[in-house]
């Protein structure tokens, strides 16, 4: 199964911890998945349209699904998905 | 004492305390300083800020930390320099030169760490961390070694060279990472949440560090007279640079320093890494990320974290964002050098190559008084001219070799 590496900002929904590994082969499955074993998920990190609020980032393996397919980027069973604020550097 | 009353979610307006937080645990959004400026208007005067040191903290009154004291390295403070050769080239009228190049370690980010190192000793932190695209890096290094902190900084492997050796002098940790600055960048913000006694200075401190980049208003405007400009021209990486700048100007009139006046706010960036001004020139209301390729490295990201709000406020003010190619940044490190005697890195050559092209598309107007940011020194670039300039002549050490190779005309 995959693993979701979480931000601080959101430990407090996996009750601190910093890694959760859950069921899922896409990116938004896993989300998915992620909402449902620690509900709460998806409201910090979707906007009213259903898309990804501006300042969250996501990242398959380390590259950007922006640069991917987005939510419906593949991911493989071993892979890690990191949650990361957008805002940070410069 | 601060004026500081809190932090504030400049997304959703949810408050918290002043602290080593950077988003909003609810939205992500960017925390920004709020200050109680009623109380600043009434302590603060021209004559107060007249009076005080020669360096940014000469405006503490509108910095989110104590004054550091002893341990500062005395960034800030650095001229205003009217550059009528290089306005008269342009054809523009009243032009100045923010020389910034003349920092403690030759970049505007010493600003940013002055403030940054401030307030994390304030909070306890013994580790200073930053990614880098190497000005800040070399910046953190030295700050640290003069506060006596330990630290660690993280770069793209391929940097300039310069840049690399004067970062490693310092003594601190240095780790390049075989990766583009977005990579560097994505890894320090994971590293921030394992590393909680980390004071990353662009990451979980970074609300405090980008208060610094308004001195760059305020030094301009007290310089002028005490009047805002018409117009600045302001590189491009982050973005968060040039939304200093106009909160600076802004804040400045809303404290009573200078008189309520417009100042248009324009933006500068490499074509090899253009997604603000892609996003400017396609009307959208935010960028998409690019992989970076310029010889600008300074400038060189892609994913840029006030992107959206360099937008907003360039279009607010009324400014434009233009981009230049690797040929015309390097003209315009030349043209900088041979008309007013300054040696600007990339970044100022890109500053500098953006003023020409948006002049000549007449958004800078020779009627506006126009303000350059030069952020970095070029000797920390060199690669990026050595290919272009060399010796005029090279002779044998004779009166006759001499006569032959150079046709020395004094007028």
């Amino acid at each position: 199964m995959p693993t979701v590496r979480i931000p601080t900002q959101l430990r407090t929904l996996t009750g601190g911890a910093g890694t959760a590994t859950v069921e899922g082969s896409n990116v938004s499955e896993v989300l998915k998945a992620l909402d449902a074993a620690h509900p709460g998920f998806a409201d910090r990190l979707y906007d009213e349209s259903g898309g990804l609020r501006r300042f969250v980032n996501v990242f398959v393996a380390d590259e950007d699904v922006r640069f991917l397919d987005g939510l419906a980027t593949p991911v493989p069973a071993d892979a890690t998905v990191s949650i990361v604020p957008a805002v940070a550097g410069g | 004492m601060t004026f500081v009353t809190g932090l504030t979610c400049r997304e959703c307006g949810r408050g918290y305390p002043a602290e080593a937080l950077h988003v909003c645990d609810f939205c992500f959004g960017p925390l920004e300083v709020a200050y109680d400026l009623d109380a600043v208007r009434s302590s603060l005067t021209r004559e107060v800020v007249e009076a005080g040191p020669a360096t940014i903290w000469r405006w503490a009154h509108l910095l989110p930390a104590t004054p550091p004291g002893e341990v500062d390295l005395g960034a800030g403070g650095t001229p205003l320099i009217r550059a009528d050769r290089l306005a008269a080239h342009l054809g523009l009228g009243e032009l100045w030169v923010k020389d910034d190049t003349r920092n403690p370690t030759g970049s505007f980010k010493d600003r940013v760490v002055s403030v940054a190192l401030a307030k994390a000793r304030e909070l306890g932190f013994k580790v200073a961390a930053c990614a880098s695209t190497g000005n800040l890096a070399n910046s953190v290094a030295a700050h640290a070694a003069r506060a006596g902190m330990r630290s660690i900084v993280f770069i793209p492997s391929d940097l300039e060279p310069a840049k690399i050796t004067t970062t490693a002098i310092y003594g601190g940790t240095l780790v390049a990472v075989k990766g583009s600055y977005d990579d560097v960048n994505r890894l320090c913000a994971e590293l921030t949440s394992e590393q909680p006694t980390w004071a990353f200075v662009n990451v979980n401190v970074r609300t405090y560090y980008a208060e610094g980049s308004k001195t760059l208003a305020f030094e301009v405007a007290e310089q002028l007279g005490w009047q805002a400009p018409d117009h600045v021209v302001v590189p491009v990486a982050s973005g968060s640079q040039l939304c200093k700048i106009d909160k600076g100007f802004r804040q400045l009139a809303e404290v009573g320093l200078i008189d309520e006046h417009p100042v248009r706010i324009s933006g500068a960036q490499a074509e090899g890494c253009s997604p603000v001004a892609t996003a400017f020139a396609h009307g959208w209301d935010t960028f998409k990320p690019q992989r970076p390729a310029t010889i600008a490295k300074s400038l060189a990201i892609g994913n840029p974290a006030d992107g959206t709000y360099a937008l907003e406020a360039v279009r607010r003010s009324g400014g434009s964002i233009g981009a230049v190619t690797d040929d015309e940044i390097v003209e315009g490190i030349r043209l900088l050098a041979r008309t007013e005697g300054i040696f600007a890195e990339t970044a100022g050559g890109v500053t500098i190559a953006t003023l020409a092209k948006l002049t000549a598309a007449g958004i800078v107007r020779s009627d506006e008084r126009v303000v350059a940011y030069v952020t970095g020194n070029g000797l920390k670039t060199v690669d990026a001219v050595s290919p272009v300039v060399g010796p005029t002549a090279t002779i044998e050490p004779t009166m006759q070799a001499f006569a032959e190779a150079v046709d020395f005309q004094e007028a």
